[in-house]
């Protein structure tokens, strides 16, 4: 694969606004999971909500797509520059040359939930001020964020689930490639729903105590919300010193089961290759991995399968998801830019709440984080249906 | 010129009067009218009994095409590209209702079910394929989303790429909002060099000019009204055996125009 650079990046989540307070937080092994109400949701959890989405205000132009999620979009563009880096290079490229590729999992469709309480006793139809094309459908976030920027470049939705951010990156990769666009705001944002909260505790999947990932104590997950974007365009030979890179994608599918990954790591193993593979790198290579981490027992488990069988037991690992939970369609998103920032400031985070890693486990899960010149950064996100995607972020 | 280029090795289709591609290419090329019918989709015969029960209509869809166009070939090494309107409908109107209720209740299979990617990995368990596969969403441009992206893929990995469009319509109340009354799949099984029995070779560059409409007004308002039925325009030139150029509603700028060389 053709390299690619990360122009711009950004990433909103329970952590904070923007890449400084992020910084901070996962420096200091801060979690921002917390026990609190949400909607009407009465569900013993705790959660990774982002502060102020329901003050954020869209433009008059845009109201016809205003919902939580596309609230948090906009929350999550406006910081770090974003919006305006991206102005900057549709000034440069031309906006039919940037495509927009964005993933989430469930879009705005708490706006139907809230819809089906208010519905017609007598003929049971929706509200007539409920716009699901603009809110609800899976594409309303790419919607939105392309007519927020606008550009007028190609654009969709990824949606597998919980590794839908991380696969837009081959997305974006693969259309420049072929010569479509020259550059691409890639990312994911998910926020919180019923649908999301109910669901996973139907599968009795959801952690009382924010979640540890790795721990002998591990209980589940705890869901998060986020917004997360990068603009990204080929890596140009004059590179900056301190650019990001994306050098690898790889992909696979576990066909094992919907909602429970293969014991041995299989698919993951697949995905991580690919992406080794398409960067050029041997495992050796990789400082440091950015778990996908859900601090279910079975993930946890069949990851660190997977990573110790082709990585070794050395190389360090954590999970970010104890500080920012678990994001869903975000989460691709979220630790690229996590990765992205290890690699810029030079130091691996270290796993928040995690205090005992369960000896079952052989990764070498990092309790106490520390500087470290990192050069190659392996990032996973796997998703029900048995999706997996593996990115290589390094430096130039 | 774009970079996206391949051969167009199968076709299947399923919708409202197209029960496959051989009586449909009839309908598109002429040779027969077309008549409204309710979709017949078939129960998936690639899952076992308990997850046939268990797979909602954007499964059963999706497979019914997916297997048709691939009839043949090793599903297990293929890539695959699903791309829809939205999830399973029926499944998120059930969610929807239970939420609004006073007992929360979800069930686990339906949870799993109401993923935009539910087709994808019930796909890839039945054909045991550990090959890349995604699964998009572009609201109305969901088929030229799809084909792009199956294009990008076989670009890519130089390997055949199974594109894999449908549409599960919602129940009411949500019908209402969305009026996508029909079931419809298309499969495209693309293969980056034509083999013996390959239909035409195909190359996509993005338009501003406005989409094809079809002749007959009982397809041109299928077309309209079901998003995979965006892909009918090149289905057509398809079925005619006819080189051309189609161009099919994307975005609403760009869209895509499909250069079409049918093989010998």
């Amino acid at each position: 694969m053709h390299p690619l650079q990360l122009t711009s990046f950004t990433l909103t989540t329970c952590l904070g606004r923007g890449l400084a307070p992020t910084l901070r937080a996962l420096q200091g092994r801060a979690s921002g999971l917390a026990r609190r109400p949400f909607e009407s949701a009465d569900l013993d959890t705790c959660i990774g909500e982002v502060g102020g989405v329901d003050a954020v205000r869209l433009a008059p132009a845009l109201a016809a797509w205003d919902c939580r999620n596309n609230r948090l979009a906009e929350l999550g563009l406006a910081q770090d520059g974003f919006a305006d880096a991206v102005g900057a290079a549709a000034g440069r490229l031309g906006a039919a040359r940037i495509g927009v590729f964005l993933g989430t999992s469930t879009s705005g469709i708490l706006q139907t939930e809230l819809a089906y309480r208010r519905r017609d006793p007598a003929t049971g139809a929706l509200p007539p001020d409920f716009d699901y094309a603009h809110t609800h459908n899976t594409y309303s976030v790419t919607g939105f964020v392309r007519a927020r920027l606008g550009l007028a470049g190609p654009a969709w939705t990824v949606s597998t689930a919980c590794s839908s951010s991380a696969k837009v990156f081959g997305t974006a990769a693969r259309m420049i490639e072929a010569g479509l666009i020259d550059a691409a705001v890639v990312g994911g944002v998910d926020s919180l729903c019923l649908t999301t909260l109910y669901g996973f505790n139907s599968l009795e999947l959801l952690a009382r105590e924010p979640c540890r990932p790795w721990d002998r104590d591990r209980s589940g997950l705890s869901i998060g919300e986020a917004a997360a974007f990068a603009l990204v365009e080929p890596l140009p030979a004059a590179r900056a010193p301190d650019a990001i890179v994306l050098y690898g994608v790889g992909e696979s599918s576990d066909a094992h089961h919907m909602s429970s990954p293969h014991p041995e790591g299989l698919g993951a193993r697949l995905a991580m290759e690919a992406a080794l593979g398409a960067a050029g790198i041997r495992p050796a290579d990789v400082g440091y991995v950015n778990l996908h981490g859900t601090a279910t027992p079975s993930n946890d488990a069949a990851e660190d399968r997977a990573v110790t069988d082709l990585l070794g037991t050395g190389v360090a690992c954590s999970s970010t998801k104890g500080a920012t939970g678990h994001t869903l369609g975000a989460a691709g998103g979220v630790e690229a830019v996590i990765a992205a920032l290890a690699l810029r400031h030079g130091f691996v985070p270290a796993g928040a709440n995690t205090t005992e890693p369960d000896p079952a486990l052989r990764a070498n899960y990092v309790l106490e984080g520390r500087a470290a010149p990192l050069r190659h950064v392996l990032s996973n996100s796997f998703g029900f249906g048995g999706t997996n995607c593996s990115l290589v972020l390094g430096r130039a | 010129m774009s970079g996206l280029a391949a051969a167009v090795e199968r076709v299947a289709l399923l919708g409202p009067g197209l029960s496959d591609w051989a009586g449909a290419s009839a309908a598109l090329a002429g040779e027969r009218p077309y008549t409204r019918a309710p979709t017949v989709v078939p129960a998936p015969a690639l899952l076992p009994p308990n997850e046939r029960r268990r797979s909602g209509l954007a499964v059963k869809i999706a497979l019914a095409v997916g297997a048709a166009a691939l009839d043949g070939y090793d599903a297990a090494r293929i890539d695959t590209v699903f791309a829809s309107s939205s999830a399973d409908g029926d499944t998120c109107h059930a969610i929807c209702e239970q939420l609004a209720g006073a007992e929360r209740l979800i069930s686990p299979t339906r949870f799993h079910n109401s993923v935009h990617n539910a087709p994808s990995g019930y796909w890839s368990i039945a054909t045991r394929c550990m090959a890349p596969s995604t699964s998009l969403c572009g609201y109305d441009a969901s088929f030229g989303a799809g084909l792009l992206e199956a294009l990008a893929f076989l670009r890519a990995h130089v390997r055949p790429v199974l594109l894999v469009a449908y549409d599960a319509p919602y129940p009411e109340p949500l019908l209402a909002k969305r009026p996508v009354r029909d079931a419809f799949g298309v499969a495209l099984l693309l293969a980056p060099r034509a083999g013996a029995g390959a239909l035409a070779q195909l190359e996509l560059t993005l338009t501003d000019r406005a989409p094809d409409e079809l002749a007959d007004a009982g397809l041109e308002a299928l077309r309209r009204a079901v998003p995979t039925a965006r892909s009918l325009p090149l289905l057509g030139l398809l079925a005619r055996r006819e080189r051309g150029i189609a161009r099919i509603e994307y975005l609403g700028g760009p869209h895509l125009a499909l250069e079409v060389a049918p093989c010998a």
